[in-house]
């Protein structure tokens, strides 16, 4: 029964994928894109991966559509039919490319051992010791958010970083003079009474879910990118029925530019901390006298900076995006 | 009592999953945008406010209970105001309902609407 509803929802992916490929309209190709975020995160679910599941629904399904769509008022609806089929255009070449790579990956996975094996390295290597010694070395009932924050630290300082060069990359590309714009714009949807009623009620709610999510993170699924996300999409929906310059009062800019770096700061800090201790960088055990005491503090605070630079990011990409595609409108 | 919960939470569930699926049969058989909206916006909302109310019949602790029930909350703020959000936006951009002609036949309304 269970391998029934794999395959049900593998062969929905597939589908999806395949209908991403053939649709010319880009808006019903969003649309179909966060339907396969939402496969896919059902799918984590029935293989258990609660944590993952739970960003791929925040953010393949959620914010990603947003911002895909914040970018599709910008470029328009429909792909551009080429004037003159270009001498260039060999698809057979790439068709040849894609089904060699793709054999050659299928050919790989000959080597791997077989899906729920006993002996395999999943099963033999590092995770034993994550399962059985996490709770008395940690001292948190999540393992996944023991491994994510404190065994693979460093890692997720990594990932942080990666989302934080991406919001400098947004700023760095369109944010030309956003600072003296016009402040006169009229709200993108002003004459929604019901949705911003609505959305009024609901705002509250998603950012005490966000931060539910955020501080629970070590107890059931969640944490900092998943809190992160849900919290910036609590400002995006207000910019969305209020209008940017409303949203712009509650948060402006400077600020989110600049906690976009606090977040990675007090990440990085928490590491030198416990360096200064005597410790490895990012070696929770030398922020307290008692090592568990230590670990918990650690991934409160790390996991606080991974939310707070997640959120930053996230409102800034869609602010960025949002200004530009009112300024060209403007211009039209 | 347990086993009048039990029947009543199955009840619910089934109920609620038929409502689904007579939804999507809606969604796909109906003859304009409205109505497929229609079918999906009213039975998608009460078949998941039926399958919540059945799960909380079955639900362990108070916990989950109360964390179904704000579930539950949340799908009827949000689910209707969707299909309201929907329907309004199709009707800005010049949708017209299919409505009975002289005939009785569906077609589309060709008198300019009165403004929105």
């Amino acid at each position: 029964m269970e391998s029934f509803v794999h395959v049900v929802i593998l062969s929905m992916l597939v589908t999806t994928a395949i209908a991403i490929v053939r649709v010319k309209d880009l808006f019903a190709v969003t649309m179909l894109a966060g339907i396969y975020g939402l496969l896919s995160a059902s799918f984590f679910v029935l293989m258990d991966a609660h944590d993952v599941a739970f960003t791929e629904a925040a953010v393949g399904a959620g914010i990603s559509t947003l911002l895909v769509l914040t970018t599709l008022s910008m470029t328009g609806r429909f792909e551009k039919a080429s004037v003159k089929p270009q001498t260039d255009y060999r698809p057979v070449l790439a068709l040849v490319l894609v089904t060699v790579t793709g054999a050659l990956l299928i050919y790989g996975t000959q080597d791997m051992p077989g899906f729920g094996t006993a002996d395999a390295p999943v099963q033999t290597h590092v995770v034993p010791r994550y399962l059985n010694d996490s709770a008395t070395e940690i001292g948190i009932p999540n393992v996944v958010a023991s491994i994510l924050a404190s065994y693979r630290g460093y890692d997720t300082f990594g990932e942080v970083v990666v989302i934080f060069t991406a919001g400098i990359g947004v700023l760095a590309m369109i944010m030309s003079n956003t600072t003296k714009m016009p402040v006169v714009q009229t709200a993108l949807m002003s004459d929604h009474v019901v949705l911003r009623i609505v959305s009024k009620m609901l705002i509250p709610l998603i950012m005490m879910f966000a931060l539910y999510v955020q501080f629970h993170g070590e107890y059931g699924p969640g944490g900092g990118f998943q809190a992160g996300v849900i919290f910036a999409s609590a400002f995006i929906l207000y910019a969305m029925l209020f209008g940017l310059t409303a949203a712009r009062k509650v948060v402006n800019n400077t600020l989110v530019q600049l906690l976009s770096a606090l977040g990675v700061l007090l990440y990085g800090s928490v590491g030198v901390v416990a360096m200064i201790n005597g410790g490895n960088f990012l070696d929770y055990n030398f922020l307290s006298d008692d090592p568990v005491a230590g670990q918990m503090l650690g991934i409160l605070l790390v996991e606080l900076g991974v939310g707070i630079t997640v959120a930053s990011v996230m409102i800034i990409i869609f602010f960025t995006f949002t200004a530009r595609s009112q300024k060209e409108g403007e211009g039209d | 009592m347990s086993i009048v919960a039990t029947y009543l939470s199955w009840a619910l569930l089934v109920l609620g999953g038929l409502l689904c699926i007579s939804g999507s049969v809606g969604l796909l058989r109906f003859p304009d945008f409205y109505t497929r909206m229609h079918a999906a916006s009213v039975t998608d909302t009460l078949a998941t406010g039926m399958i919540l109310a059945g799960l909380m019949l079955q639900a362990p602790t108070w916990i989950v209970l109360g964390k179904l029930f704000m579930i539950l909350v949340f799908v009827l703020l949000t689910g209707p105001t969707a299909g309201h959000a929907l329907a309004k936006a199709a009707l800005h951009s010049g949708l017209k309902p299919l409505l009975p002609g002289k005939s009785g036949v569906l077609e589309a309304d060709n008198k300019p609407s009165g403004g929105v």
